[in-house]
C-alpha cells in the first residue's frame, strides 16, 4: 500500500487538461491524506496511553510532522534504507510497520515490535529496514551507512535521514553532511525545521541556517513549507530520483509546527500555559533569583529575564497551534467529505490496533 | 543548616561560587530553562546556553578552564557522554600529566545519570565505571542531598576536572522533567532518604572519601548513589534474619577510598558490591581488585546491570539492582 512503483516520481502539482492526469494526481492526494489522518489517529492514541500512565519515559510526538512523513516516504520502495530520529512513529506508521507490534512495543509488552526492549525512542524494524535514536543527530551518519549498504548491495536503492533543526549543530551530522557529498551516497537528508532544540530556540543558538549549510557541502538542497504534504512529495520526490540514478545527495529542509512540545508534559509548555498552577515554582524561584543581594549587573539580569518571558510566550503560541496543522492544511485540499471518511477509517484502524495491543497486557 | 532538595542543594553550591567567583561560569543545553534561576540572577554572560554541539561546547568547556576560567559544563544526560567523549577523554584528562603538573584543567561536567523511570538504554546508564577508568578525571555520584552539595563545593574548588553525576531518582525536577511529565498516574521506586534532607551549607565532602551509611559485621556491602538507598533497605530485611551488614557509601568512583573499603571487608571477610553500570570491565571488578591487592580474600558477589537497560518497566526493575536481588545475594555469601 505504501509503496509507489519503482522509481516512479509523484505527479504532484502538474494538472493539465487531461482528465486521467487530474484523477491520478487526486488518488496521490487521497493516499497521502491517508497516512497523515493514520499517524495523527496513532500519536492520539499513544497520547492517550501516556497520560494514562501505561507507556513510560519521554514521549515525543511527531505531530506536525505528518506531511513531511507521508510525503517523503511516498517516494520510497522496498529496499530502501531510513534512519529515524526521536519522534519516528509517523514515518513509521507511513511505511507500514504494524499499528499493533508498536503499541505493545509502547506497552512494554513481551508482543512488542523489539519485545519490550526498545520502547519508543528507539523502535526499530529490520524488516522496513528502519531505525530511530534517541541521540540527535545520529540518524544522519546511520543514513548514510544505509545509503552505502544500499548502493552496494541493492542498486537503486536509496536512504533518507530524518532530523530536527536541533541536530543541524550536531557535529557527526555535519560531518555526515560532508561524507555523503565527498562519496556521492545516495541519501536524502530531511530536516524537520520546527524551530526548537529542546527548550531553545534553534536561532538563539545557530550561525547560518541549514539550506545554505547544505549547500556548502555541495549538496542540492530545497526549502519546503513541511505542513504542505504535496510540495514535500514532490520536492522529496525528485531529491530521491537523483539518488536512485547515482546522482548523489539532497538535502530538505521542511519547516513544521511543534504542536505538543518538546515532549508530553513540557515542563515549559506546561509553565507557559498556566502560570499560575504549572509556572508557579519557576517563576517564584526566579524572582527571588533575580532580587539576590549578589549576581550580575541590571542590565545582565534584565536580559535573561526578558529571554525567559520571551521564551514561554513561544512556548504559549504554539501549544496546540492548528493554524499551522499540516492535516488542515490537506483536508481542504482532498475535500471535507473524503477528508472525514480517512479520518474515520483511521480511527477505526487505531482503535483496533490499541484494543488488539491492550489484550496482551 | 538548610533542608533542601537533591537538585537545589546542588544548585546552592554552584550559586555561592558564582556568586565568590566570577571565573565561574555554566554552560550546556537548555541552561536558561533548567537553570533559570541562575541565568536570572547571573546573566547570560555567565550561564550561557549551548545549541545541541556536546563535541563543541565540552571542548569549548576544556579549552575555557585551560584559559583561565572554572566553566561547569552541564551534559543533560550522562549517556551523551558519546558525542563528547573526545574532549575528556583526549584533552581534560591529559592536560595536566602533559605539562608534568603545571596547566591545570579546573572544569566541572554536571550531568544526570541512572535509571528507574522507563526511559530506555540509551537515556538511563550510569557510565560513572567507564568515565573512572580515565586518569586525569575524578569523578563523583553523590547518594544524598547533604553529598550532593558538599562534593559540588569541592568540585568548585579542585583544580583539576571533575565528572559530577546527579542521578535522576534523587533529582525531583528531574524526574518530573524527564519521567513524570505533569502525570499523577505514574509511579517510580524514589528513595525519600536520597531526594530531600538537611544540607550544611558550605561545607565541602572531600573527594575521594567513602561514608559508613550503617555499621555492621557480617558482610561489607559497597554501593553508591540510588544502591546506597537499596543497600540500606537489604540491610534492614537481612537484619531480621541475623545477617549484619555494613553499608559503605563510595561516594567517589575516581579517587576511590581504597583505604575504607579494605578496612571494612578486613573486619566483615565479605564483599558485596551494588552496582547500577554495567558489571563487567567496572567499578565491580576494580573493587574486587582493590581488596585483593591489601593481601585479603574476602567472599564476593555483586549485583550490577548485566546488559542493555530494557525499556519495558518490569524488564528494568529486574535489570537495575533491586532489594530482592541484593538479600539474595547478602544470602549466598553468608551461607
Amino acid at each position: 500500500m505504501r509503496r509507489r512503483r519503482a522509481g516512479a516520481p509523484l505527479r504532484v502539482g502538474c494538472i493539465d487538461a487531461f482528465g486521467w492526469r487530474y484523477a491520478d494526481r487526486r488518488m496521490d492526494h487521497l493516499d497521502l491524506f491517508r497516512q497523515m489522518a493514520r499517524a495523527r489517529a496513532f500519536e492520539d492514541a499513544v497520547a492517550a496511553l501516556w497520560r494514562q500512565g501505561r507507556i513510560a519515559g519521554e514521549m515525543h510526538l511527531g505531530t506536525g510532522e505528518e506531511a513531511v512523513a507521508a510525503g517523503v516516504v511516498a517516494g520510497l520502495r522496498r529496499g530502501d534504507g531510513v534512519a529515524l530520529d526521536h519522534r519516528p512513529t509517523p514515518v513509521l506508521t507511513a511505511l507500514g510497520v504494524d499499528l499493533v507490534l508498536m503499541l505493545a512495543e509502547m506497552l512494554g509488552l513481551e508482543a512488542g515490535l523489539t519485545r519490550g526492549r526498545a520502547g519508543h525512542m528507539h523502535l526499530m524494524s529490520k524488516a522496513h529496514l528502519a531505525a530511530s535514536s534517541g541521540i540527535v543527530g545520529s540518524s544522519a551518519p546511520l543514513g548514510a551507512g544505509f545509503a552505502l549498504a544500499g548502493r552496494t548491495l541493492r542498486p537503486g536503492a536509496v536512504a533518507v535521514a530524518f532530523f530536527g533543526d536541533g541536530a543541524m549543530n550536531q557535529g557527526m551530522l555535519l560531518e555526515t553532511l560532508n561524507l555523503a557529498s565527498a562519496w556521492q551516497l545516495p541519501i536524502l537528508f530531511v530536516c524537520k525545521d520546527n524551530g526548537w532544540a529542546i527548550t531553545t530556540r534553534t536561532d538563539a543558538v545557530s550561525g547560518g541556517d541549514p539550506v545554505t549549510r547544505a549547500k556548502a557541502f555541495g549538496l542540492p538542497a530545497a526549502d519546503v513549507d513541511g505542513v504542505d504534504v504535496w510540495a514535500v512529495a514532490s520536492a522529496a520526490a525528485e531529491a530521491i530520483d537523483r539518488a536512485r540514478r547515482g546522482r548523489g545527495p539532497s538535502f530538505l529542509r521542511a519547516r513544521v509546527p511543534r504542536l505538543d512540545g518538546h515532549f508530553l508534559g513540557d515542563a515549559l509548555v506546561r509553565a507557559a500555559r498556566s502560570p499560575a498552577e504549572d509556572g508557579r515554582q519557576l517563576l517564584g524561584d526566579v524572582t527571588s533569583a533575580v532580587l539576590s543581594r549578589t549576581g550580575g549587573g541590571l542590565g545582565d539580569r534584565a536580559r535573561s529575564v526578558v529571554r525567559l518571558l520571551d521564551l514561554m510566550r513561544r512556548a504559549r503560541r504554539e501549544d496546540r497551534d492548528t493554524r499551522r496543522d499540516p492535516l488542515e492544511r490537506a483536508r481542504s485540499s482532498v475535500g471535507e467529505g473524503p477528508a472525514a471518511r480517512l479520518e474515520e477509517e483511521a480511527l477505526a484502524d487505531v482503535g483496533r490496533a490499541v484494543e488488539l495491543a491492550g489484550r496482551g497486557a | 543548616m538548610a533542608r533542601l532538595e537533591f537538585g537545589a542543594a546542588i544548585d546552592h553550591a554552584i550559586a555561592e561560587a558564582m556568586a565568590r567567583d566570577p571565573r565561574v561560569i555554566v554552560l550546556g543545553e537548555d541552561v536558561h530553562t533548567l537553570r533559570a534561576p541562575l541565568y536570572s540572577r547571573f546573566g547570560p554572560r555567565r550561564v550561557l546556553a549551548a545549541p545541541i554541539s556536546e563535541g563543541a561546547f565540552m571542548g569549548a568547556a576544556v579549552g575555557a578552564a585551560m584559559g583561565g576560567l572554572r566553566p561547569i559544563a552541564e551534559l543533560m544526560l550522562v549517556d551523551f557522554l558519546g558525542s563528547c567523549l573526545d574532549s575528556l577523554l583526549n584533552q581534560a584528562a591529559k592536560v595536566e600529566d602533559f605539562t608534568a603538573g603545571e596547566w591545570k584543567v579546573p572544569l566541572v561536567v554536571r550531568a544526570t545519570c541512572g535509571g528507574g523511570y522507563g526511559d530506555g538504554g540509551q537515556h538511563e546508564q550510569a557510565l560513572w565505571g567507564l568515565l573512572a577508568g580515565i586518569p586525569g578525571l575524578s569523578v563523583v555520584v553523590p547518594s544524598t542531598p547533604s553529598d550532593a552539595h558538599g562534593l559540588m563545593a569541592a568540585a568548585l574548588r579542585h583544580d583539576g576536572p571533575v565528572v559530577f553525576l546527579e542521578h535522576k531518582l534523587l533529582s525531583r525536577s528531574w524526574l518530573e522533567f524527564l519521567g513524570r511529565g505533569g502525570r499523577d498516574t505514574v509511579t517510580f521506586d524514589v528513595p525519600p532518604g536520597g531526594v530531600e534532607g538537611e544540607v550544611e551549607v558550605g561545607q565541602e565532602v572531600p573527594l575521594g572519601s567513602a561514608a559508613v551509611r550503617r555499621h555492621g559485621s557480617g558482610l561489607t556491602i559497597v554501593s553508591l548513589a540510588v544502591g546506597v538507598h537499596r543497600a540500606l533497605a537489604a540491610a534492614e530485611a537481612l537484619a531480621l534474619e541475623g545477617i549484619d551488614c555494613e553499608v559503605l557509601d563510595l561516594r567517589s568512583v575516581r579517587p576511590l577510598d581504597r583505604a575504607s573499603v579494605v578496612a571494612s571487608v578486613g573486619r566483615t571477610g565479605r564483599l558485596l558490591v551494588v552496582d547500577e553500570d554495567y558489571r563487567e570491565f567496572g567499578l565491580s571488578g576494580e573493587l574486587a581488585a582493590a581488596v585483593l591487592e591489601s593481601g585479603l580474600s574476602p567472599r564476593y558477589a555483586r549485583v550490577c546491570l548485566d546488559g542493555t537497560i530494557p525499556y519495558a518497566r518490569h524488564l528494568e526493575d529486574d535489570a537495575l539492582p533491586n532489594v530482592g536481588r541484593i538479600v539474595a545475594a547478602a544470602r549466598s555469601l553468608s551461607g
